[in-house]
């Protein structure tokens, strides 16, 4: 058999395993980027050990249960404490001087993944002295990265290897006043938890979350389409007060969203964006 | 489509200065470096060679006549519309960018019309993607190991995939130059 024609079965199989989900579930990935979602189902082959794209499949139609491990392995929730410190230095330097006018301040972060960047971003707030003020809405599409985030215990190395991190991204006290280290695992200080509610909620089908100051959204977008990357665009525009920040991954380009034209850039190399006023 | 790893910036140098700037194919190379670096090689290559070498952008089409490195930090992947995309999954080989991610994305969007190239270093990414991209009838092109700066890399290629020219880096620049004329 030609690699070709090999090819071509997969590609069967990612539009069979896709519509199954879909139809049987309700979670459509029709829309994400297709070569790192091809990537993705062909390690969930691996860890089902199902073989074929098409016997997983089988597997997800007939086994609800497994349903959350094949969205986890679907949503691959890799993130890091202060990852692109530079970003968060400038969400200090640009953005916070405009939220302290406030007297009460949401923040939507999109996409949280196990928690670490709504953490890093909870530890900055406290240092500005808004916290108090802040509610944080961290949402994601995985039920497990959820409770995992919500549980805000980590491998204490993620938080060793954080110290410069954070230091980068301007934090003014030691990265370790914020955890408790017990064996290898490490508790984020509950004082950090209070003002995080954490929300199941779907980029691609659910609508305006809430309405925000501030929206994170950061290494999400990259996994879209452009349509779909656009009608993320869109919803956080009608989601943002008047004036309202969005701040993206440092890597995304917008060039190919129309819902673009609603904002006006602050910050290029960091995709710090402002929503335009309307007179 | 070129992967190289430690000792990989000399010899990405050499390549991109011998390549004829005037071949109607794309370049595209993954260099592992640390994630939180600066866009560094893309300048380095621009200054050694007659290619405009820029950053990959996610969504952007690729164009002939250009080469482009994969950012530090991310993987790199093609799309079957020939359009960049990235990603911040897991690390491949310790590696992100991971030149097997590339390559076999590659793989699946040029099959025949794909050359790899593996050069040195010192873990065992590039092997699983040189052996997509032979799968796809594309062709491997690996360094001589005894001509790497550090040889495991293109010598696991070697194992895993096996190679179409197995040669020192100015007979694979020849073999570049003689084989995108066409
Ligand atoms: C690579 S992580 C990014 C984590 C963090 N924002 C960062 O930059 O480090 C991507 C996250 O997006 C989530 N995600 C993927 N598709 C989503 C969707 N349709 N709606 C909401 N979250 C989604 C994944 O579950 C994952 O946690």
């Amino acid at each position: 058999m030609t690699g070709e024609g090999a090819e071509d079965i997969e590609a069967i199989e990612v539009d069979l395993f896709v519509e199954a989900l879909r139809r049987r579930y309700g979670y459509d990935f029709r829309q994400y980027n297709r070569a790192s979602l091809t990537r993705r189902i062909r390690n969930l082959v691996t860890t089902f050990g199902t073989g074929t794209i098409g016997q997983l499949t089988d597997t997800l139609l007939h086994d609800a249960a497994r349903l959350p491990e094949v969205i986890s392995g679907l949503s691959v929730p890799v993130s890091e404490f202060f990852r692109d410190p530079a970003s968060f230095a400038c969400l200090r330097r640009d953005v916070f001087p405009a939220l302290v006018s406030y007297p009460q301040v949401n923040i939507w972060q999109a996409g949280c993944a196990r928690g670490e960047e709504v953490y890093s971003l909870a530890i900055l707030l406290t240092e500005a002295g808004l916290y108090e003020r802040t509610r944080i809405y961290a949402t994601d599409i995985s039920p497990d990265s959820l409770s995992r985030a919500a549980a805000g215990i980590f491998p204490a190395r993620d938080l060793r290897d954080s110290a410069e991190r954070y230091r980068n991204a301007g934090g003014t006290h030691s990265l370790s006043d914020y955890y408790h280290s017990r064996y290898e695992f490490s508790k984020i200080d509950t004082q950090l938890m209070r003002n995080i509610t954490f929300a199941e909620h779907n980029l691609v089908t659910d609508g305006v979350f809430c309405e925000a100051h501030l929206i994170l959204c950061r290494n999400v977008l990259i996994y879209f389409t452009n349509p779909l990357q656009n009608r993320a665009i869109g919803m956080f525009a009608d989601s943002l007060v008047r004036t309202g920040f969005l701040c993206l991954g440092a890597r995304e380009n917008l060039e190919f969203s129309p819902e673009r034209q609603r904002f006006q850039i602050v910050n290029a190399a960091t995709q710090l964006y402002r929503l335009k006023p309307i007179y | 489509m070129i992967g190289a790893s430690a000792g990989g910036p000399a010899a990405l140098q050499t390549i991109m200065a011998g390549l004829h700037a005037d071949i109607h194919v794309a370049v595209i190379l993954v260099v592992h470096v640390r994630a939180d670096t600066e866009d560094l090689m893309s300048p380095l290559l621009d200054r050694s060679s007659k290619w405009p070498v820029t950053t990959a952008r996610e969504r952007t089409r690729i164009e002939p006549g250009h080469a482009y490195v994969a950012p530090p930090g991310y993987h790199l992947l093609i799309e079957r519309d020939r359009r960049f995309s990235l990603s911040v999954d897991k690390r491949i080989s310790f590696s992100r960018p991971s030149i097997d991610v590339l390559f076999e994305s590659a793989a699946d969007a040029y099959g025949a019309n794909l050359v790899g190239v593996l050069l040195t270093g010192a873990n065992a990414d590039g092997a699983a993607g040189m052996k997509r991209i032979r799968e796809a009838g594309g062709t491997a092109l690996i360094q001589d190991p005894a001509d790497a700066a550090v040889p495991i890399m293109p010598q696991a290629a070697l194992d895993m995939a096996g190679a179409d020219l197995c040669a020192p880096l100015p007979e694979l620049v020849a073999a570049l130059n003689r084989m995108c004329r066409t």
